[in-house]
């Protein structure tokens, strides 16, 4: 990293939003620096997912500002915010169950020519798109069973781990992971959170949506509590302050409710 | 799953994760599921060898050059219907129109013939009908925004049908181009075995050209590749920026096109262009892709797929008329076929979800 080592790839200032009468997202302000796995934590309906939302360009912001590398993209649609480098992996993981991890990767973004062609008549380059995938699998310490069957033959795991990848796979800066280990057992759970530490290696910053306080811990650099639309504590998860973390996130101060 | 079986999973799962196995080694189990799923996606190929391997104990005349010429002349035109209907029910969809869409295609074609008497204008005007049906399917479904291709085609198969009984004055409109009634009808002699006149029929070339042309598309095309997203994920195919309205018209239009090119081997056939001459040709097309082991679901079906559910449906007619078998036994089969192959689609989505699991607590 140069002197821009310091300056966040996410900035999110006063983020406010409200449905109606309902205010989803009140005030709420954070920074993700590259190569952060950035928790965010909160009940049902304490506005992680209109915060998400609101980054990928699915829902716009009523008020305040989002910065992706000091660029605004408040007002940026999902598609834009995708070209900048913005790959959300939602609970659904949006795969393509009759087709194979290589196929997956790279669907919408076929690696094909010859360029004068119209996108959907160019001739598709398989055998560099398969190489390109083991690349990235490897370099992500993915081990598939077989690269060559389709996706509806994997695991809960595995699945997660093939939608992970392909967000990776297009120079991402930032990565936006929801529940990403809500479906998956013991085991399949502790794979995908090496993947996470991985990423994190590779410099991608991650925020991650867990339920799992353990997860957290486990692999959050830093993590913020929201409750009901506002941004209540901001810390670095560990076993000393996991009591806070879970009082912040039930609304009790002092071990009393509020 | 009961609650007891699911318990030994993750029982097993948290062994695994303390003692880890050697990588390669797969369990028994899911060898089995494996070879299980291997032999049902060849299902309908082994259907297909165990009529013929039964027909020709069965009859004398069945396995003869000559009648094997009669089968691929009779299977042309539903093949053709079918590869063009496969890349419509890959994307989820249905193309009612094309048997309506034949006959249509036939009398503009035979009308052009007739008037003009020019061969090229003939067979173009009969593709160009074609296609523009398949046009017309696609943004009726797309840009009209019905709520599923049944709607569209459902009303171009009743509209196309009323339109080439208007245009032929409801009869037949005799004579076509010498070459098209050469692809229709004509035997290739240079192929050896049918003495003089030949055993092959030129029409299943047309099929061969056509299957060919269609596997390039579909497997070497970006368009191809594309269509398949679409089939097994539409929502996740608009979010990766795939043109999926455009896709959707093209499969209509290409299945259009091809109902051009069944119509021009039904004018040979024939040596005319009937308003009749596609009349519920739509449902062997449908009933044949589905019998090829595609799903009705989307997002799975090859070129191989089509044409073996063609050549079943065709084989199963040949076999029971040579057999003297009364012909309405023939729909009860063809019936009775399409529920056998869509019971080995549901089994093979059911040992999908169970080789799932299994690969949950195994060691990549």
């Amino acid at each position: 990293m140069n002197d821009l080592g310091a300056r966040p790839v996410l900035e999110v200032r006063e983020a406010g939003k409200r449905f109606g009468a309902v205010v989803a997202l009140d005030g709420v302000s954070f920074a993700v620096e590259p190569g952060e796995v950035f928790a965010l934590l909160g009940d049902n309906g304490a506005g992680k997912s209109t915060l998400i939302q609101a980054i990928s360009g699915v829902h716009r912001l009523d008020s305040g500002t989002i910065l992706l590398d000091g660029v605004d993209i408040t007002a940026a649609g999902a598609m834009a915010v995708r070209a900048q480098g913005v790959e959300t992996v939602y609970q659904d993981l949006a795969l393509f169950d009759n087709l194979d991890p290589a196929a997956n990767f790279f669907a919408g973004r076929e690696l094909s020519g010859p360029a004068w062609l119209p996108r959907g008549l160019r001739l598709m380059r398989h055998r560099r798109m398969a190489e390109r995938t083991r690349d990235l699998l490897d370099r992500l310490q993915v081990r598939l069973p077989d690269l060559d069957a389709v996706v509806a033959l994997m695991s809960g795991g595995q699945r997660q781990a093939v939608a992970v990848a392909r967000a990776v796979a297009f120079s991402s800066k930032l990565v936006i992971l929801d529940e990403p280990t809500a479906a998956l057992g013991l085991r399949e759970a502790a794979r995908v959170l090496d993947l996470i530490r991985r990423l994190k290696d590779d410099g991608v910053a991650v925020i991650l949506i867990s339920h799992s306080m353990d997860q957290v811990m486990a692999v959050a650099d830093r993590a913020l509590v929201l409750r009901r639309g506002r941004a209540v504590g901001e810390t670095v998860p560990s076993a000393e302050n996991h009591e806070q973390l879970v009082s912040w996130i039930v609304g009790a101060v002092g071990g009393r409710a509020v | 799953m009961t609650a007891q079986s699911r318990e030994t999973l993750v029982a097993r799962d948290d062994a695994g994760s303390a003692e880890p196995r050697p990588a390669r080694r797969a369990p028994g189990a899911a060898r089995g599921l494996t070879a299980a799923l291997t032999a049902l996606r060849a299902g309908p190929v082994v259907i297909l060898v165990l009529l013929v391997v039964l027909l020709s104990v069965l009859s004398d005349v069945f396995l003869t050059l000559e009648n094997v010429g009669n089968v691929l002349k009779q299977s042309a035109v539903i093949c053709v219907l079918a590869l063009g209907q496969l890349p419509v029910i890959v994307t989820r969809g249905i193309d009612l129109s094309v048997g309506s869409n034949l006959s249509l295609s036939a009398v503009v074609g035979a009308l052009v013939w007739r008037d003009q008497g020019s061969a090229t204008l003939a067979v173009l005007a009969a593709l160009a009908t074609g296609t523009a049906v398949g046009l017309v399917n696609g943004l009726l479904y797309v840009k009209g925004r019905l709520p599923h291709p049944f709607i569209p085609t459902l009303a171009m198969l009743t509209a196309a049908s009323g339109l080439a009984l208007f245009l032929s004055d409801s009869g037949t409109i005799q004579g076509a181009p010498p070459i098209v009634d050469e692809i229709g009808a004509g035997r290739i002699a240079a192929i050896p075995g049918g003495g003089e006149v030949g055993w092959f029929p030129t029409a299943a070339l047309v099929v061969v050209a056509v299957a060919l042309v269609l596997t390039l598309l579909t497997r070497g095309l970006v368009w191809g590749r594309w269509i398949y997203a679409v089939g097994g994920n539409p929502e996740a195919a608009v979010r990766n920026g795939i043109p999926v309205p455009a896709v959707l018209i093209s499969v209509y239009v290409l299945c259009g096109l091809l109902a051009g090119v069944a119509a021009l081997l039904m004018m040979g056939k024939a040596d005319a262009g009937s308003p009749m001459a596609g009349s519920l040709a739509e449902l062997d097309a449908i009933a044949a892709v589905i019998i090829g082991g595609a799903s009705f679901l989307g997002g799975r079906g090859r070129v191989l797929n089509a044409l073996t559910g063609a050549l079943v449906i065709a084989v199963l007619r040949n076999g029971l008329n040579l057999l003297g078998i009364d012909p309405n036994w023939q729909y009860m089969a063809t019936g009775a076929v399409i529920v056998v192959a869509v019971e080995l689609d549901v089994l093979r989505g059911h040992l999908e979800r169970r080789f799932r699991s299994l690969q949950a607590v195994s060691r990549p």
